[in-house]
């Protein structure tokens, strides 16, 4: 007869047994078929789309790209901050995935660390993809990924209660209009505008479109453009036609605040379009209005597909094959249309509106849009976007004025990007 | 002789075969990653020499950098204004609780037990929930102040009021601490001192300041001192309600750190190891300072 304890002991030991053997598997796995890139092996792959579980069609395109190549996929996902953090420390460790998937902002910082393999290294082929989104993963003239597809903001509004309180959207064109259209909502007794000012990259992500809409340029944040962007938004804090909450809002928040119905507008991206149909109004998408009229260039968010070095040079080969394989026409349209973005190639973003004509403003916006780290940015950005938010921040809470608050943010900016 | 020498040492090694695993552990979880923080923080780390390696010896450059920092003054600001009216507060209305709960009234049981959710709840939830009443436009307690004829409040929004909330927000988080050890230290004072004091005629108010007070003080001291230290490095509660922000109106120590850690697309890790740093060595002065106390207590 065992007594309870030995039994416990006998599992105790099992399941170091099992850890170990895991262990040592896990270990040997990184190992696999790593002297020849195409005879076969396991082949990682991270992504940021945790939401996505080994039943989805997302998954199931990796295994198929990766039995095509005479290779297995083995695919992790991770949550998009966690991401970056991983990504680094994988690298330090020399233990980086085959293919990595990372939201865009986030190359130019990969690349500065010496942790991903340019497209000359790879033999990436980059040619079809539109070159503003290209934008976000290239520096000092060198590319480091391909997008896998686009989002970017846009305004949503309320139709029922545009149309109560008299508006016509087809007026708005510019600043002044739109600004004309907030006062009458707020005149009808409903709230105007909602956004996310929060105090991190959220925040700038969502200012972008209004400072680059001014003419503004990032390299001089204190411009009188770059101040007349911050002043609409002050203003409109001022007047009541924007909650003060914005403040604190995540895009998450803002959203929340529109489809309680009471808000007519609310600047928000591409991957609410799911929770859109859901709302219990009518909804419309226009694009955010430049300041003299057109469309402002809005930031591009979405991912990129990225190689990263490897102590084993052999293994491009087959990464180079995986990533052609999840960014060739077909296979994007599925994954965009999965992924509720717009495609990186001009083909693509043809079938999607084609099939959706809804999505005909979201590819007009991603078409206007703009990388954050391009203009040779780079690891540059967010040394300005932090100065930039907490502007954004001391303008809207009523600490500085908004020429005070750039004024500042300059100083720091070029202090930080010397 | 020989063979008492041979059974000594064996008793030798049987015992640092049972410390080896605590001295590991203690290495690997404790003394290392000490070790590490301070070794980033005395090296110019950049993304690419944290994946590389070879980031050049700085000295003490990363302090000087965080100490001439525009935010330093404020986050210090902070950081004491933060912890020590969260303490006061906390151990005020704790103590003021545990006396009242030592009565043993009908329901007492019940109510002390409802007074413990704010401690059962993670972090997260009862932070959102404190920045969703707070909100300055849909906010449950916006309303109530409007009801009573207040104007709005921008609770979190505003730079004046942003430090406040937090702080009534971590108040309301570490009541029940207090309740708690104050009221188990109660327990251990005996009645009997009490009935003396009210055959002498003491007020209830001589009760507590002459019997209570100066008898809870042991507990008093290690509650106040845990309460310290938790507050010193409370983190999650501020970056959930207000991001440190609006400009720097709520930062710490703590929030700083992290904002330079890992905040941002590009990691400060050197300068973000630093503000680690001088978090821990404020922790360790007052610990000192306590044992030093209790030292000179049971002399």
């Amino acid at each position: 007869m065992r007594t309870p304890a030995r039994r416990w002991r006998a599992v105790g030991t099992a399941l170091v047994a099992v850890a170990i053997a895991g262990g040592s598997a896990a270990c040997s796995s990184s190992d696999d078929g790593s002297s020849d890139g195409s005879g076969g092996g396991t082949y990682a792959i991270w992504d940021p789309y945790p939401q996505f579980n080994d039943d989805s069609a997302w998954v199931k395109l990796l295994k198929d790209c990766g039995t095509s190549a005479g290779v297995t996929v083995e695919r992790t996902g991770y949550d998009t901050t966690d991401l970056t953090n991983k990504a680094l420390l994988a690298a330090q460790q020399d233990n980086s995935p085959d293919v990595l998937i990372i939201d865009n902002p986030v190359i130019s910082t990969l690349a500065e660390a010496g942790a991903l393999t340019t497209t000359e290294e790879n033999k990436l082929d980059t040619s079809s993809m539109e070159p503003n989104l290209l934008g976000a993963g290239q520096s000092g003239g060198k590319t480091y990924g391909v997008p896998i597809g686009a989002n970017t903001l846009a305004l949503y509004y309320n139709k029922d209660l545009l149309t109560a309180a008299g508006v016509d959207v087809a007026s708005i064109k510019d600043w002044p209009s739109l600004t004309a259209a907030l006062a009458k909502v707020k005149g009808a007794g409903k709230k105007g505008i909602t956004f996310s000012a929060i105090g991190t990259e959220e925040g700038s992500f969502q200012f972008l479109p209004w400072f680059w809409g001014s003419g503004a340029q990032l390299t001089a944040l204190d411009s009188p453009q770059a101040v007349s962007a911050l002043t609409l938004w002050t203003d409109w804090l001022k007047q009541g036609y924007a909650p003060n909450s914005v403040i604190n809002n995540t895009q998450t928040t803002s959203w929340q605040e529109f489809a309680s119905g009471d808000y007519a507008f609310s600047e928000n991206g591409t991957w609410q379009l799911a929770n859109a149909e859901k709302l219990d109004f009518e909804y419309g998408i226009i694009p955010i209005p430049a300041s003299g009229g057109g469309t402002a260039p809005a930031p591009t968010g979405g991912e990129f597909v990225s190689i990263p070095v490897q102590s084993d040079t052999g293994r491009y080969a087959t990464s180079q094959k995986l990533v052609s394989c999840l960014t060739n026409a077909d296979n994007l349209l599925t994954t965009d249309t999965t992924l509720s973005y717009i495609a990186p190639v001009a083909a693509v973003q043809d079938k999607q509106v084609a099939a959706d004509a809804k999505l005909k403003v979201w590819v007009e916006a991603v078409k206007a849009a703009k990388g954050r780290t391009g203009d040779n940015l780079g690891t540059k950005y967010p040394k300005i976007s932090e100065p930039l938010w907490t502007a954004m921040q001391a303008a809207l809470s009523g600490a500085k004025s908004p020429q005070e608050a750039l004024s500042a943010a300059q100083t720091t900016a070029a202090g930080a990007t010397k | 002789m020989r063979r008492s020498r041979a059974y000594g040492h064996r008793g030798g090694w049987a015992a640092w075969a049972f410390l080896a695993p605590v001295t590991l552990y203690l290495l690997a979880f404790y003394a290392y990653p000490l070790y590490r923080n301070v070794e980033l923080s005395l090296r110019e780390y950049t993304v690419r020499s944290f994946v590389q390696g070879g980031a050049p010896f700085a000295g003490l450059d990363n302090y000087a950098k965080i100490l001439s920092d525009p935010t330093f003054g404020p986050a210090l600001l902070h950081t004491v204004v933060f912890t020590l009216a969260s303490l006061a507060f906390q151990f005020t209305i704790g103590m003021a609780l545990a006396v009242f709960f030592h009565q043993h009234f009908p329901l007492s049981g019940t109510l002390r037990a409802l007074f413990l959710v704010p401690w059962l709840l993670p972090l997260i939830v009862s932070a959102s929930t404190w920045s969703w009443m707070l909100n300055s436009d849909a906010g449950v307690v916006n309303a109530a102040l409007g009801a009573a004829g207040i104007g709005p409040v921008n609770w979190l929004t505003s730079p004046d009021w942003s430090l406040a909330s937090v702080i009534i927000a971590n108040i309301w988080i570490g009541i029940p601490f207090n309740l708690v050890v104050l009221y188990s230290g109660l327990q251990a004072i005996p009645g009997t001192l009490y009935e003396a004091a009210s055959l002498d005629g003491a007020t209830g108010w001589q009760r507590f300041w002459r019997i209570t007070f100066p008898l809870l003080r042991p507990v008093s001291a290690i509650t106040l001192l845990l309460g310290l230290i938790y507050t010193l490095k409370v983190f999650d509660i501020i970056w959930i309600m207000t991001r440190g922000g609006p400009t720097d109106s709520s930062t710490t120590f703590a929030t700083w750190s992290y904002r330079l850690g890992f905040g941002n697309l590009l990691p400060a890790f050197g300068p973000g190891a630093a503000v680690g740093n001088l978090l821990i060595v404020m922790a360790l002065v007052f610990g000192l300072i306590y044992i030093r106390i209790q030292r000179r207590q049971y002399a």
